[in-house]
């Protein structure tokens, strides 16, 4: 299976990864996940800084990647995050996986992104206008981690 | 020695990103805890929260964990990305 991981401050296209997806031999399905921006609270969120843990990120990404290997025939995987200050609406995540059957990669990529909600040190802090806080973990993230966990 | 870093939210807390803890090794993430409680009571106060998460080494452990001299060791508030 190939893994790609990468975490950067730059914009990612969706396009490309997919072509890349698309090359894996004997790949007969391929689901993809993007995650945006998005305002939470207000209608003044000016931007979100992404911080993370450098060196730990990449390893919790490749550790969740063969955790999805492991329950499913997967060809490959492409997870990629950015870090550092975005705008409303920009891109945030894609999470891309090939595998020979439909079921197998949408599976596949919820469970990482169900694992990546959960821990991958990554952390948020909401920009408004008026002041920026610290995201909160949701209880939602931990209850779609623990249908997996059987 | 162990180096501890903190991220985030905690970071901010603590006015502090990385710090060298001198205390007697093997130890465990509880009772490291309780050593750098004892800085100031800013510390004692952000550092005794029950959702803290531990890594040690870039692996996330619990608070039972052992802790040995030369391990790089993380603390930081439940993880937000995605």
């Amino acid at each position: 299976m190939t893994v790609f991981v990468a975490v950067q401050t730059d914009d990612f296209c969706q396009a490309s990864e997919y072509d890349e997806l698309r090359r894996n031999a004997g790949c007969g399905a391929i689901v993809t996940f993007c995650g945006l921006v998005r305002d939470l609270q207000s209608t003044t969120l000016s931007g979100m800084t992404l911080e993370h843990y450098p060196g730990m990120t990449e390893k919790a990404l490749k550790d969740i990647a063969y955790k999805a290997k492991s329950r499913w025939e997967l060809g490959a995987v492409h997870i990629i995050h950015r870090v550092g200050y975005l705008k409303p609406n920009a891109q945030i995540v894609f999470v891309g996986v090939a595998s020979a059957h439909r079921a197998a990669a949408f599976s596949a990529c919820e469970f990482i992104m169900d694992y990546l909600k959960n821990q991958a040190p990554f952390w948020k802090k909401e920009h408004t206008t008026e002041a920026e806080y610290w995201v909160a973990s949701k209880d939602s993230d931990k209850v779609a981690l623990a249908r997996w966990e059987h | 020695m162990i180096k501890v870093l903190f991220f985030a939210a905690l970071r901010e807390r603590l006015h502090c990103d990385q710090y060298t803890a001198h205390c007697a090794t093997p130890t465990t993430v509880e009772s490291l805890l309780l050593h750098l409680q004892q800085h100031n009571e800013q510390w004692q106060q952000a550092l005794s929260g029950t959702e803290l998460l531990c890594a040690i080494n870039q692996t996330m452990v619990s608070h039972s964990a052992e802790v040995v001299a030369g391990d790089e060791v993380a603390f930081f508030p439940p993880v937000t990305g995605g």
